[in-house]
């Protein structure tokens, strides 16, 4: 596992049935391009979080391919119509083969 | 007086060329963080102040709109990763003693209110002491453990961290007593002009704040909202490396981080700001 992996999800709470709801994720990783080079002049292994996904009751609400120029702590800010409560699963898949999950859930009011 | 009007002129032609103030941020925006915390980002200037200013004002007021909401939820404050990891090492234990600051401190939000008197005069060992210089003591003295490196990463993601329990204090810097001589010499290196161009920070913080410098405004270079998460060089910065990037910009020598002179050069400047809310890390460019 890349060190120092954390990631970080904003959800509201809760949401009228058919509200689009605004979400925020955030995942801390060096996302190490695979273009630089150490000081002795060696390429530094390309280390990058390669897809992230976001599934809301086993739906698919977004699924992204990141490349290497995708800076330091991803940052994907996106919506989502809700129409029943349930959960929100997010996916990180790392280049190493980690996969980092997190879910949280809505009501609905 | 003279100096306000001529303040005022250069103003009324800025805001010909540009436009009503295109570029400045919300001149009545109001900084809450999540929701919750209330900051107090212009208040009465400090007694001490009474000839200089009117009114003292956060730096987040200087910045545009976009900076500034970054401010306003902790989610959005890349300042707040750092915070996590200062937590990390608030509870993990370190040094020949096996002791982590958690074990005597409590949990961090103990600490509220701390950041906001610091620098501040320690008795015992008859010195002005700024927060990681009493970090550094906690280290050495009682966890055997190794001091941090002024400004460095570990001491300033500690400072970031308590800082952040402190927000929506008001910065209480006293500035007389035993410590009263240090905030002297702050105050004196704080009116010195330094360098080729001959600039002291009173020439451009107290003189010309608000005003452009090259494509930015001129903040009062306050300091309550230190440590500062910089887009320009996306880590948290310290009050020290600041101020020696402003020194250098005035092409001097500067000092060095941790020096006597900038500790008496923090605790005054952090005076300037005494009624403003502590916001750090707060988010700037």
């Amino acid at each position: 596992m890349a060190s120092g992996v954390k990631p970080r999800v904003k959800v509201p709470k809760t949401a009228a049935a058919g509200d689009t709801v605004t979400l925020k994720t955030l995942i801390s990783h060096k996302m190490e391009s695979g273009q630089r080079k150490d000081g002795d002049g060696n390429l530094i292994p390309r280390s990058i979080i390669n897809r992230f996904t976001c599934d809301f009751n086993g739906k698919s609400v977004i699924d992204v391919t990141l490349e290497s120029a995708i800076s330091t702590n991803p940052y994907f800010e996106f919506d989502a119509i809700v129409d029943a409560a349930g959960d929100f699963k997010f996916t990180w898949y790392d280049d190493d083969g980690d996969v980092y999950e997190t879910t949280k859930s809505i009501k609905v009011a | 007086m003279k100096k306000q009007m001529r303040n005022s002129i250069v103003a009324i032609a800025a805001a010909s060329i540009f436009g009503a103030g295109a570029a400045m941020a919300d001149e009545e925006a109001e900084l809450v963080i999540n929701g919750e915390i209330e900051i107090v980002t212009k208040t009465a200037a400090p007694a001490h102040l009474s000839d200089a200013l009117d009114e003292v004002m956060s730096g987040w007021r200087f910045r545009a709109d976009l900076t500034q909401e970054m401010q306003m939820d902790d989610f959005d404050n890349p300042g707040m990763l750092w915070v996590e990891t200062g937590l990390d090492s608030w509870v993990a234990a370190e040094g020949t003693e096996g002791k982590s600051c958690a074990d005597c401190h409590g949990a961090a939000e103990e600490m509220a209110g701390v950041k906001a008197v610091y620098p501040k005069w320690n008795e015992d060992a008859g010195e002005v002491r700024t927060l990681q210089m009493q970090m550094n003591d906690c280290r050495t003295n009682r966890m055997g453990a190794e001091a941090w490196g002024y400004d460095k990463s570990p001491a300033i993601n500690m400072e970031a961290l308590l800082a952040s329990v402190s927000r929506g204090m008001p910065v209480n810097v006293a500035i007389d007593g035993p410590g009263q001589s240090t905030w002297e010499a702050g105050r004196e290196l704080y009116y010195t002009r330094t360098g080729q161009l001959d600039l002291s920070c009173a020439s451009c913080h107290e003189a010309n704040y608000g005003n452009m410098i090259r494509a930015d405004h001129l903040s009062q270079g306050q300091i309550n909202g230190f440590p500062t998460y910089r887009l320009k060089n996306t880590k948290l910065n310290g009050v020290h490396s600041r101020f020696k990037g402003c020194i250098r910009d005035t092409r001097a020598h500067t000092y060095s981080p941790g020096s006597a002179e900038f500790i008496a050069l923090e605790m005054y400047v952090a005076s300037r700001g005494n009624g403003l809310s502590i916001e750090g890390p707060s988010v700037r460019n």
